[in-house]
């Protein structure tokens, strides 16, 4: 559960936190500068003084029972996996994650959606446009103001026919208007008509791809965490997917994109947040991924390298052993 | 030589996505499948890997087909590997199935110890699809069907799974099928492209 305040201590922290909020938006951004634990780009605006998403010192772990000790020995414990995480979306603005797999990304995303498993300990601060959230909030807030695209084509429900998941069920609109907004998502990612009528174990994993954007695209919210959407889409529907994130941030929302595809997201981010081992280890405007000596972590430098255009360098692998040492080269050969 | 002839495949109730299509695959060469988002590729790697049937035509591995029992050797890596392995096995059962796994491979694939205990749920996708190249991999198949293996991963991690299948298929003389639709990978480890397009191949 997110830290809950008592009455009075919440209001206390609200006020403290508007005027803390005005002061922030009194500091003049140069782009990139670096504050609140994070950088702005030229693009980055403050409305109202506060950033649309904020995460500061979030951290996630997981009670598990000790893998290593015999079967019936063994303890719980706790499994820290997201440790001081701080990363901030402002209004008008793309934020791409990107990083090593099993960095935590995902969790990320769920944190953020108030999507806690059973067995998570989920300690951090967030705000949503100006407010600070408890898990209430955010599970009030998803679906409504946030939206998630899922990583895992599994999201979908397998018992229900595509059009009719996405056209939804708890939203203001009226049945024909849903029908309709439907109707144009699917035209603009090609999705034929007959589509809405396939269940999900129909679709090819491009096709899933697709319905899950269009889900989170139905009702107009202000923020829309991604986690991994181009997987599975061919270049010019990626493209597409990800002008449509930035069509949708240049009108004031938010995307914070969560992906490995740093081609893709240099594309179109304006910021990218370098996540490795449950933390962010460097925030880096998207001008500096055009030479490697610009950026500042080996692990960012290692991506770099590791790029199929690049180097296709396995150096430095996030091979958990090398953990620390990154900038280590094996020796990886280019083909 | 992997061999599909003639095939034509579709679902009940839909049209055929393909008749007549053929295509072959030396043990030298790594091909790669190109069409556009729902065209059928994956399709076409389940049919080719022996997990579907096709109504016309016969997929040949050097003249023969398929065997119908025992392990397969065209292996297929999925696009989801969530959806490849059994969410109520422990990681070490489903690696099991594959029969002994070669601690150097395990190595290889960055595979931790700690690992082998956990449910499918409790891994992230990236983790998860070592586990499912660790259990390709170590049946020795004579031919690799990697269906979008790396689209979940970092690009470090990557290079480095992708430096694992290549050596394999170079110290084993295994043929590869490959579906990407990162271009800049494609150039990088394919030694032939194929084009689908609506009808024929």
């Amino acid at each position: 559960m997110l830290e809950k305040a008592n009455d009075g201590a919440a209001a206390q922290a609200a006020s403290a936190n508007k005027a803390a909020a005005i002061a922030h938006e009194q500091t003049t951004h140069k782009d990139a500068q670096l504050h609140h634990h994070h950088t702005h780009a030229a693009t980055s605006h403050h409305d109202g003084g506060h950033h649309l998403l904020q995460v500061e010192d979030l951290n996630v772990s997981f009670c598990m029972y000790d893998e290593d000790a015999p079967y019936f020995q063994a303890k719980q414990r706790d499994v820290q996996v997201l440790h001081g995480l701080s990363i901030a979306v402002h209004a008008g603005e793309i934020v791409a994650v990107v990083g090593a797999s099993g960095s935590g990304k995902t969790l990320l995303a769920d944190a953020v959606l108030g999507l806690f498993e059973p067995n998570s300990t989920v300690t951090g601060r967030i705000w949503f446009d100006g407010e600070r959230m408890d898990a209430e909030g955010l599970r009030a807030l998803r679906g409504h103001g946030l939206s998630l695209v899922p990583q895992s084509v599994s999201h979908l429900d397998p018992m229900m026919r595509v059009g009719k998941q996405v056209e939804g069920f708890a939203n203001a609109l009226s049945k024909a208007e849903r029908k309709a907004r439907r109707e144009q998502l699917f035209e603009r990612y090609g999705l034929g008509p007959e589509v809405a009528r396939l269940y999900p174990h129909e679709l090819s994993g491009g096709m899933a791809r697709r319905v899950l954007l269009c889900c989170a695209l139905m009702d107009d919210p202000r923020v829309i965490v991604a986690d991994e959407p181009t997987p599975g889409l061919d270049l010019d529907l990626a493209v597409r997917a990800l002008d449509d994130f930035r069509s949708f941030a240049n009108e004031g929302n938010g995307v914070l994109l969560i992906t490995h595809d740093i081609e893709l997201a240099l594309r179109v981010a304006d910021r990218v947040a370098v996540f490795k081992d449950g933390t962010v280890v460097e925030e880096a405007a998207v001008a500096n991924f055009a030479d490697p000596a610009l950026l500042s972590d080996p692990f960012t430098r290692a991506l770099w390298h590791a790029l199929p255009e690049h180097d296709f360098a396995a150096t430095a692998s996030t091979d958990e052993q090398g953990r620390g040492n990154a900038s280590i080269d094996k020796g990886g050969r280019s083909c | 030589m992997l061999e599909a002839r003639d095939i034509t495949f579709g679902y009940p109730g839909a049209k055929p996505l393909y008749s007549g299509f053929s295509l072959q695959v030396e043990p030298s060469e790594r091909v790669a499948l190109q069409a556009p988002s729902g065209f059928g590729k994956t399709t076409l790697c389940r049919v080719l890997a022996g997990f579907e049937r096709p109504q016309a035509g016969e997929v040949l591995l050097d003249g023969r087909p398929l065997p119908r029992r025992g392990v397969c050797p065209v292996q297929l890596i999925q696009q989801h590997p969530e959806q490849a392995v059994d969410p109520r096995l422990r990681m070490r059962k489903t690696l099991a199935e594959a029969g002994d796994v070669p601690q150097e491979l395990l190595d290889n694939l960055g595979i931790r110890d700690e690992w082998m205990q956990r449910y499918p749920h409790e891994l992230s996708g990236g983790e998860l699809q070592r586990f499912c190249i660790a259990r390709a991999l170590a049946t020795r198949p004579r031919y690799l069907i990697c269906d979008e293996v790396s689209t979940m991963l970092d690009a470090v991690t990557q290079a480095h799974i992708w430096r694992v299948l290549l050596d394999y298929a170079e110290r084993e003389g295994a043929g590869m099928l490959l579906v990407s639709h990162t271009p800049a990978l494609t150039e990088r480890v394919a030694t032939r492209k194929v084009k689908l397009s609506r009808g024929k191949s």
